[in-house]
């Protein structure tokens, strides 16, 4: 288990020195370049052609790449062009809120999704299947944008239950640790911090969990139909083993094969939800980050930002490939 | 008295939007203690369907059972369900045909094993562990000790056919049931596996139903033989009866295309003409008539009856004439 770790690990990193060879391709494929957008349109010939020195810009590309790798390395990513701030200074302060409404989002979307789609499965064809079917088509087809408007309306407006939107009441004076907001509360001891933080997290998890949910949900019904209809599922009825060990050991443990794949491409995807997820509740994190970014052509923020994005997906991945191998034997022998 | 007693049992399947299917239509036979009959038959011939609706395993959406199944006085196909995982793997075993699709691929063979054990005969993970590579042991697989933690895709398929053997006998039931146990095999691991279940058998007094397709495993291993066509019992006969001379046209035929060895060069072999889809409705005549090289105008209108019939039951208009026969020996 310890070998299969370790190859995977390894394996990972050609894959993140190819995304830095694109990541940096692609910046210098974008039209204008950098130093018009730094210095805008309108700029002369020769104030680009002398930002472009004073940028590195006018060296051979391998030296360039060479450079802006051997920097990454380091941690330096540059400076963000609309605050001047350090790149991985804003990224670090910004990653935890997201990383925090990412996993909270995970969370729901795995306990309620598992057990949803394999109540389905077993009653097939039945009022219950059918309903499920019909909410994670709608699950599956809402986008997120619009149902966080609409969670927003019922429980903030409407029943006052929820704080519309932000990561914590401005009035709380909370200590940052990790910068996750739910758990600095924890460390600290100030559970006042916790609960309020808990609350603002409810409503853009909910809203961000909508689409892995219908997903897992899904995919769970489908492979526990799958995998009833084994043969080594009827071998555990011929051997009169209770229902519940044939289901729980038989049935469920293969069928969450499919679904731990699923949870790995649908936590990558999350990051793009959680863009839309963080504007509609005002959530500070890499969302707003990069939503500024992109409309102000902040290219090293962009470029730190998709290498984040990148390594954190392949982390996920590498996650996903382990569980495999806890579930499934026939992998790690490969 | 029989320790399984099947009496007419028909199995049909229903689905919406099709001709209902019987799979099995009123289906006789009886299994003494210690015995080992064979069910014969080609594919689709309701042979395997018989087995499952004995077992219960058929799901009752569906399928619907008719008949009766006792197993040592107790009527099985009016048991809950619960009632019969009581039983099932406990009192009754069932090998099944792919050894390799019939395995849990992710988890341990020991687990598979002990986890039978402790349901059926209380034992605790440890003494079930114990037991478990004991039974390795007793059906052949070498380093036992070592093979209980390993997973299924680990083995070879004659392999996986001894522990599915081992777990099938795992609880020393009065009754096994080999659904083709042999057929996903090399040919000569076949004969180790077949050689395996009759000494475990015979050494355990354990009554066998064996299902195959292939005479030649009924030759060698069944007391009694019931050949199935078309999802009815078509002859039933003691196994030197059946070889010595197989009365009805379709065994007959089973016996006359398999290769002799003594068969003169170049001599064609002479098989069955058709197939299955060829059938007619037993309602209408005799399902065989249509391949039948001794069909008259009878067989296409008049359904025949299982009768008795020099020393067997036979459920033919027109049986092959004694006297003309293949030997035992041809095998």
């Amino acid at each position: 288990m310890l070998r299969f770790t370790v190859r995977r690990l390894l394996q990972a990193v050609p894959t993140l020195f190819v995304l830095s060879i694109l990541v940096f391709a692609w910046l210098r494929l974008l039209p204008g370049g950098p130093a018009t957008a730094l210095l805008g349109d309108k700029a002369t010939p020769e104030r680009v052609a002398a930002m472009n020195e004073v940028l590195g810009l006018d060296d051979p590309l391998y030296v360039q790449y060479f450079g802006f790798l051997g920097r990454i390395l380091t941690g330096d990513f540059g400076n963000s062009l609309i605050t001047g701030d350090p790149v991985m200074e804003e990224v670090s302060w910004a990653f935890p809120a997201t990383l925090e409404l990412s996993v909270a989002a995970m969370f729901l979307a795995v306990l309620f999704g598992i057990p949803m789609g394999y109540i389905a499965a077993r009653f097939r064809g039945r009022f219950l299947d059918n309903a499920t079917v019909v909410t994670t088509l709608v699950g599956v087809a809402v986008p997120v944008f619009f149902l966080g408007f609409l969670l927003k309306y019922i429980f903030t407006q409407e029943m006052s239950l929820l704080p519309p939107s932000g990561r914590q009441d401005v009035l709380i004076d909370a200590t940052r640790v990790t910068g996750i907001a739910t758990l600095d509360g924890l460390l600290t001891g100030e559970f006042d911090a916790t609960w309020d933080a808990m609350l603002h997290l409810i409503l853009p998890a909910v809203a961000l969990a909508s689409i892995p949910f219908a997903v897992i949900v899904r995919i769970t019904r489908a492979s526990v139909l799958d995998v009833q209809g084994e043969d080594f599922v009827r071998t555990a009825n011929s051997k009169g083993l209770t229902t519940q060990i044939v289901r729980k050991r038989h049935v469920l443990r293969n069928a969450l094969l499919p679904v731990s794949t699923t949870i790995g491409l649908q936590t990558g995807l999350l990051m793009s939800g959680a863009v839309l997820t963080e504007k509609v509740f005002a959530w500070g994190g890499l969302g707003t980050l990069l939503e500024q970014a992109i409309q102000q052509r902040d290219y090293p923020r962009l470029q730190g930002l998709i290498l984040l994005f990148a390594t954190v997906f392949v982390l996920v991945n590498l996650l996903v490939d382990l569980s495999y191998a806890i579930i499934d034997p026939r992998v790690r022998v490969r | 008295m029989a320790l399984l007693d099947v009496r007419d049992l028909s199995v049909v399947f229903k689905r919406k939007g099709t001709r209902p299917f019987t799979a099995v239509d009123g289906v006789s036979f009886s299994v003494e203690p210690g015995q080992t009959v064979g069910l014969v038959g080609e594919s689709g011939s309701g042979k395997s369907v018989t087995s499952l609706a004995i077992m219960g395993l058929l799901r009752k959406r569906g399928a619907e059972i008719g008949g009766s199944v006792t197993f040592e006085d107790t009527e099985l196909l009016t048991l809950s369900d619960k009632q019969l995982r009581d039983r099932r793997g406990r009192d009754l075993g069932m090998v099944f045909q792919d050894p390799l699709s019939s395995l849990n691929p992710v988890i341990t063979i020991g687990l598979q094993i002990t986890e039978v054990l402790e349901r059926h005969r209380g034992m605790s993970r440890k003494e079930a562990r114990v037991e478990a590579a004991e039974l390795l042991d007793r059906v052949g697989l070498p380093d036992p000790q070592r093979r209980i933690d390993e997973y299924p895709h680990q083995l070879s398929g004659g392999m996986r056919q001894r522990v599915l053997i081992a777990i099938a006998l795992a609880c020393r039931p009065k009754l096994l049931i080999a659904d083709e146990p042999t057929t996903a095999l090399d040919v000569t691991i076949q004969a180790q596996i077949l050689s395996l279940l009759s000494e475990l058998v015979s050494e355990t007094d354990t009554a066998l139903i064996m299902i195959t397709h292939d005479l030649g495993i009924v030759a060698g291993l069944c007391d009694d033989v019931n050949v199935m066509y078309g999802g009815r019992i078509v002859e039933r006969a003691q196994r030197h009866d059946l070889f010595d001379r197989s009365r009805h046209p379709y065994t007959h035929g089973l016996l006359q295309s398999i290769p002799r060895l003594d068969a003169p060069r170049g001599e064609p072999l002479t098989p069955i003409r058709g197939s299955v889809s060829d059938n007619i409705e037993w309602e209408q005549g005799c399902a065989f008539a249509p391949r039948c090289p001794n069909a008259t105008d009878v067989c296409w209108s008049e359904p025949p009856e299982l009768k008795a019939d020099d020393g067997r039951m036979l459920r033919c208009h027109n049986p092959v004439a004694i006297g003309d026969a293949v030997t035992e020996g041809a095998l």
